[in-house]
């Protein structure tokens, strides 16, 4: 994985100083709350019901493990034992004292991590593949033209106070694992008829209250132009997106409203004239950060061979691993999501734990996930029992990946000031409702995600069911969608009908998931299904 | 007016008003213009011959369209005062010198030391700006 060089370190290092001077500044009154906090922002600290909350970047989603371990420490060390793994492959802190945020800071940069553009206007964390470098169907490993972007977009001056926050993600294969059309920008790695490889543009996607699907706007950037086409997107955007109105300010509102075409012609103009001020990375850059991210020493003719003796291995190999481009070795997800428990927590000594087995068995590396869980990208087949049977004994065993029981969901107003509604009581109530082993492999595949507001942080449109808190007079209340997705098939999901209380939305769920086995042909997943007979024999089961 | 305090040019200062962008292409002999957020710089650039000044306001330190003028006037060339005026705040600062800003008058002083801290905190870049700073990337390949 990417190493950071002198210039690398001394970038982030700088950082922790300028954080320490804003505290300072805050904390001796010479800026007030008002003041402070889009500085605070952009730097991931958030002010929310009971305390801060520190967001820290995995950029990409790539971590080592002397970067997890950190992790973990920190956890133990500045909050209560605990990271919560977020939708952004982030890790974010619920109980952070402002005082020790400049020290947290010098912990991560110790470990060449930050918490830079976590949050605020401004280009975020860009996010990619959690498979990636570990996948059968990708073209190329998405992430040097992550980092080439997480580079530029790092402290950019021109577009550090944007409309609204800029999301981008990075993919390289056909399966699209990170909601890429959900993105400000979604870039997919693509190669040509020359055989040339490239990045083609989406612009405009998002969820929140207004969810878009962003449209293709170039089918080919040649890569010694990633960056100034980037810039020339942006640049549109910072000019022309809309200030008048935060509900209305993410760049999806901009290429809507403009349209599609407009928007292209107008980037278009901007990129041909930013070709020539020479703000393009040479494309030697992409070539040192390349051999960062090459296969690590693969053990050749490792055994395929793999005992499924145990019944719950067997149930877990099934759900939890993902077939490896290299034979003999698997990719292995962690789910955080233990029937009852808090989606993407984990306890310090957990955090740790993975940290470890991916020392031992996976080339020392881990991913998170946009679905808040962890990644093991490179095991051993011949040591995968052994890794779950660590896993299981810490009360990491779960097998649950991409079932009713793997729900994303939003901190919801346990912690976060803009909720409407809990989110994680529901999570909950759901997963001991389909808690059985057996229950859930009925099902199958379903991917259930709750927000506890209408920002969608949850991205419960892009759920096969959706839930969404909302504030009904004062109670809390929840909408059901059906239809989302979030794979290269995205759609958005539809509101079935009437709220429900927090009982009630458990009981819909089942009653969705009985119409589904009732109706399902073959090999038919949830989603097919719904897409198959519709909405009407949902809502009448619901709600009849 | 309110006061420059921070100016990074040599030449003498300008202190003709500046007018609107509206009033400045239509009144041939005014050599300073003010821009507001909502204005497009580039309706400038066939004028930029005969500009000593110009001021880009910031009515909110966190509407970053200011940015975006200074650079498009100095990437056509423009080698006259960029003045930032207005809710101008001492974390500003860096990223407005990199766009192209020489010149400061913040609606309230900012206190000089750690204005100082901030025009000097950064020894590298990533970017290609309006400064004319080698980023990072050209240091690490040298032509």
């Amino acid at each position: 994985m990417y190493k950071y060089d002198q210039y690398d370190q001394q970038m982030v290092d700088t950082r922790v100083e300028e954080f320490r001077d804003q505290v300072r500044r805050r904390l001796s009154g010479e800026l007030t709350e008002e003041q402070f906090r889009p500085l605070r922002l952009q730097n991931g600290l958030y002010l929310q019901l009971h305390a801060y909350m520190l967001r820290v970047a995995v950029p990409y989603g790539t971590l080592s493990s002397a970067q997890m371990k950190v992790l973990g420490d920190i956890a133990d060390k500045y909050d209560r034992g605990y990271g919560h793994f977020t939708t952004r492959q982030n890790i974010q802190y619920n109980w952070i004292k402002l005082e020790d945020t400049p020290d947290i800071l010098a912990d991560l940069a110790a470990v060449e991590m930050h918490a830079i553009q976590t949050s605020g206007n401004c280009i975020r964390n860009i996010s990619s593949d959690q498979y990636a470098g570990a996948a059968a169907d990708e073209i190329v490993d998405p992430r040097p033209y992550a980092e080439l972007l997480r580079q530029w977009s790092s402290f950019h001056p021109e577009f550090l106070t944007l409309p609204r926050k800029f999301k981008i993600a990075v993919i390289a294969s056909e399966t699209d694992r990170a909601a890429m059309r959900l993105h400000d920008i979604g870039i997919k790695m693509v190669k040509n008829d020359a055989g040339e490889i490239g990045c083609q543009f989406y612009v405009g996607g998002g969820m929140g209250r207004t969810p878009m699907i962003g449209p293709m706007i170039r089918e080919f950037v040649p890569l010694d132009q990633l960056i100034t086409y980037s810039e020339a997107c942006l640049r549109v955007y910072n000019r022309y997106g809309r200030r008048d109105n935060k509900y209305k300010a993410r760049i999806k509102i901009l290429v809507h409203e403009l349209g599609k075409e407009e928007y292209t012609r107008q980037v278009e103009e901007e990129f041909a004239h930013l070709l020539t001020q020479g703000i393009e990375p040479p494309l030697a850059e992409l070539e040192r950060i390349k051999p960062y991210f090459d296969d690590p020493a693969f053990e050749a003719g490792a055994s395929d061979d793999l005992d499924l003796s145990d019944p719950d291995f067997r149930l877990w190999v099934e759900r939890n691993t993902h077939a490896h481009k290299q034979a003999g070795y698997v990719i292995a997800t962690v789910s955080l999501k233990p029937v009852g428990g808090i989606p993407g927590d984990a306890s310090a000594d957990q955090i740790r734990l993975m940290a470890d087995l991916a020392k031992e068995y996976s080339f020392d590396e881990l991913r998170v996930t946009h679905a808040q869980n962890i990644v093991f990208p490179h095991v051993r087949k011949a040591d995968l029992y052994t890794v779950w049977q660590k896993l299981d004994e810490a009360g990491l065993g779960t097998a649950n990946l991409d079932s009713v029981g793997d729900i994303i969901a939003c901190p919801g107003l346990d912690y976060c000031s803009l909720a409407n509604a809990r989110s994680i009581p529901v999570a909950q109530k759901i997963s001991e409702r389909f808690g059985s082993a057996e229950k859930q492999a009925e099902i199958g595949e379903l991917k259930l995600k709750i927000s506890g507001c209408i920002n969608a942080c949850g991205h419960h449109h892009a759920g096969h069911i959706g839930i969404l808190g909302v504030d009904r007079k004062g109670v809390e209340n929840y909408q059901l969608l059906l239809g989302g997705s979030e794979g290269a098939d995205t759609s958005l999901g539809k509101i079935t009908g009437p709220g429900f209380d927090e009982d009630g939305i458990v009981d819909a769920v089942e009653k969705a998931t009985n119409v589904y086995l009732a109706n399902k042909q073959g090999e038919e997943r949830f989603l097919d299904t719904y897409r198959r007979i519709g909405m009407d024999p949902f809502k009448e089961a619901i709600y009849g | 007016m309110v006061e420059v305090q921070f100016r990074l040019r040599e030449d003498e200062a300008v202190n003709d008003p500046a007018v609107t962008v509206d009033a400045f292409t239509e009144q041939t002999n005014a050599s300073a213009v003010r821009v507001e957020p909502g204005d497009d710089a580039r309706a400038l650039l066939p004028h930029l011959d005969r500009i000593a000044l110009v001021e880009v306001n910031f009515p909110s330190w966190t509407d970053g369209r200011g940015y975006s003028s200074a650079r498009v006037l100095r990437e056509a060339g423009y080698t006259g005062e960029i003045r930032a005026v207005g809710d101008v705040v001492i974390d500003m600062l860096g990223h407005l010198k990199r766009c192209g800003f020489d010149a400061f008058a913040p609606a309230h002083p900012l206190n000089p030391a750690d204005a100082q801290a901030a025009f000097d905190r950064w020894d590298n870049v990533y970017q290609a700006t309006a400064d004319g700073r080698r980023p990072i990337w050209a240091l690490r390949h040298p032509a």
